[in-house]
């Protein structure tokens, strides 16, 4: 049995579709991630899973509690981070947790231990009795994930865990979420935007796109399955028929004046590839990333929604690995 | 629980008690935290009752009793009202900073998250209830109200119907709240019930005063009776029988928690 199955799961606001007929099985005990851009219809699907709104076709099953039918056995089961800040700033960090344990009817002696708990987990105990508002970003988003995992949910959702925080703090963020994963035997999805982290976090990810699944697998494979890396030859045009036909050359694509080709493994390749083309200005050689798995199955690119914009950035990014 | 299909939050379980706790253990503490709340609630029915009444006592007075004691039993319903329906934009905001959302997605039936709610806009409101009750003590003690009976039944009836009355006009607020969108919405809406509601009860004159095509609005205004509970209880005035005010403002709670009950089981984010 699978601890999450979506069955067409579909909501639709007015004409515009948000989620489309979503189809998919998480396994007990995997992070799984839902990777898009915004209005990709990640935080809908959560709020469906979470049974905050009705979806309106399609099911699915948490746990084995079906989300329409059952949406308060479902409740029980889950614990959840939202995309927003959701804890009371005038309380302390402790009152929210204690609220929380409230909340779902823990025994109070346990309740007190697991409050505990938890915020050595996030490393907050010495400030769980400021007022939340005086918290930074960080820290909130610390208190938050120890909330949600608090009452030993056997699922537990994170809705852009790291969204708008600074490099530091979504890496302590990142380390965080493994270390439940593994200390605390739950089953994690994660929505994110973020490419490092879905490929850094995730078992396994679903790419989605206006409501669709686009892609699924593992990070690595889902890469794999593209190719391994990519030549990028400046001062180049033309369609370079000849390399297409090799069977280590996985796509060829010619944009203003340079030539991206995606091959299986660029060290070993990069000089065939030369030799077939002839001179060049420069060559540059990186790994491929979601980004350009993302690229490749829409048409977009994930950050700015414009066709096949932003190489510099992304190049950057893959520089930086 | 989930028996029936899609049964979203029907019923209220042991289970929930802690929960219920934990809504009116937040208001308590905010509540707590934020004291200019109290005392901007406590000056506002002050000045009323001060400036009001003692400008237009020197001209006025009614059913053989000085103005000022005659609109203190209307204050306290005002102070009430007020800030009774106003707490439901408490709820507004929890909208919108996303902690409606952590309560909602908890295993608590929604009947349980409304009580949970009732309790502490209640407990909000009868504080500063307690607290006008215990100036109006002081003052009649003092000589500046004259003709109030403080003994120990009047205070207790005062109770009764400040209770019955709270619970009713937060349920309005928390109704109204759990479909607006915005804080400026819900501060529109209510401006336009809860002040009719306020000068249509018979606070500030005797009713009887008021045009007959008024008439209606008053009648069946749930604030005419608790306004006439109370002046009969503290003054001796009532048009009414005090068992016929207690009996509206019941009727009136009652069937504003089954509406609630029911907005909130219906409410969407
Ligand atoms: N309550 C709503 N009413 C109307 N449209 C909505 C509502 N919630 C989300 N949407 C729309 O649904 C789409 C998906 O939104 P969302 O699930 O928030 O995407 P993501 O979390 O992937 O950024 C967006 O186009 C968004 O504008
Ligand atoms: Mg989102």
């Amino acid at each position: 049995m699978h601890i999450i199955e979506t069955r067409n799961l579909t909501k639709r606001f007015n004409s515009l579709t948000a989620v489309d007929n979503l189809s998919l099985q998480i396994e007990e005990g995997e992070i799984f991630g839902l990777l898009g851009p915004n209005g990709a219809g990640k935080t809908t699907t959560l709020m469906m899973l979470t049974t905050l709104i009705p979806p309106t076709s399609g099911t699915a099953i948490i746990n084995g509690f079906d989300i329409v039918k059952a949406p308060d056995q479902v409740r029980k089961s889950i614990g959840i981070v939202f995309q927003d800040p959701s804890s009371d700033e005038t309380l302390t960090g402790y009152e929210n947790l204690k609220l929380h344990g409230l909340l779902y009817d823990m025994d109070n002696e346990l309740r007190e231990q697991r409050i505990q708990e938890v915020l050595t987990l996030v490393e907050l105990t010495e400030r769980q009795h400021d007022a939340v508002k005086k918290y930074s970003g960080g820290m909130r988003r610390r208190l938050e994930l120890a909330r949600g995992l608090m009452h030993h949910p056997k699922i537990l959702f994170l809705d852009e865990p790291t969204l708008g925080l600074d490099p530091q703090t979504r890496g302590h963020i990142w380390v965080y979420v493994r270390k439940l994963a593994v200390e605390e035997h739950i089953t994690i999805i994660i929505t994110t935007h973020y490419m490092d982290e879905a490929d850094r976090l995730c078992d396994r990810l679903a790419i989605v796109d206006q409501g669709k699944i686009v892609a699924l697998g593992p990070p690595e494979k889902l890469k794999k399955d593209l190719g391994g890396d990519i030549i990028r030859l400046r001062g180049k045009n033309g369609q370079f028929e000849e390399l297409r036909g090799l069977d280590f050359v996985k796509a060829v694509r010619s944009r203003e004046g340079d030539v991206y080709i995606t091959v299986k493994d660029a060290s070993i390749h990069l000089q065939e590839v030369l030799n077939r083309v002839g001179k060049v200005d420069s060559v540059e050689v990186r790994p491929l990333t979601l980004e350009d798995v993302f690229l490749h199955y829409t048409g977009r690119a994930i950050r700015d929604g414009s066709p096949e914009g932003g190489w510099a950035e992304k190049a950057m990014h893959a520089g930086r690995r | 629980m989930g028996r029936k299909s899609d049964a979203r939050g029907e019923e209220v379980t042991v289970s929930d008690l802690k929960g219920i706790y934990a809504l009116w253990y937040r208001e308590v503490k905010v509540f707590q935290r934020e004291r200019s709340r109290v005392v901007s609630s406590i000056i506002n029915p002050l000045l009323w009752l001060l400036i009001i009444g003692g400008g237009l006592g020197s001209v006025l007075s009614f059913g053989g009793v000085n103005y000022q004691s005659f609109i203190y039993p209307g204050v306290l319903v005002q102070a009430a009202l007020f800030s009774a329906v106003f707490f439901g934009v408490y709820i507004v905001w929890d909208k919108k900073i996303d902690f409606l959302k952590e309560v909602l997605v908890s295993p608590m039936s929604r009947t349980s998250i409304f009580i949970g709610k009732i309790l502490g806009g209640s407990t909000d409101t009868l504080l500063q209830s307690f607290i006008l009750l215990i100036v109006g003590y002081l003052f009649e003690a003092t000589g500046i109200l004259t003709g109030i009976t403080f003994s120990l039944l009047s205070v207790a009836l005062s109770i009764v119907f400040l209770v019955m009355t709270t619970i009713g006009l937060v349920s309005i607020g928390l109704i109204i709240g759990s479909q607006m969108e915005s804080p400026e919405g819900f501060q529109l809406v209510v401006s336009f019930l809860i002040f009719p509601m306020f000068f249509l009860s018979g606070a500030l004159f005797p009713i009887e005063n008021l045009p007959g095509w008024l008439s209606p609005f008053v009648m069946f205004n749930p604030a005419t009776y608790s306004v006439d509970g109370l002046r009969g209880t503290l003054v001796g005035l009532n048009r009414f029988s005090l068992g016929l005010d207690f009996l509206v403002i019941t009727a009136f709670s009652v069937v504003m928690i089954l509406i609630g009950t029911y907005a909130f089981r219906k409410m969407r984010l």
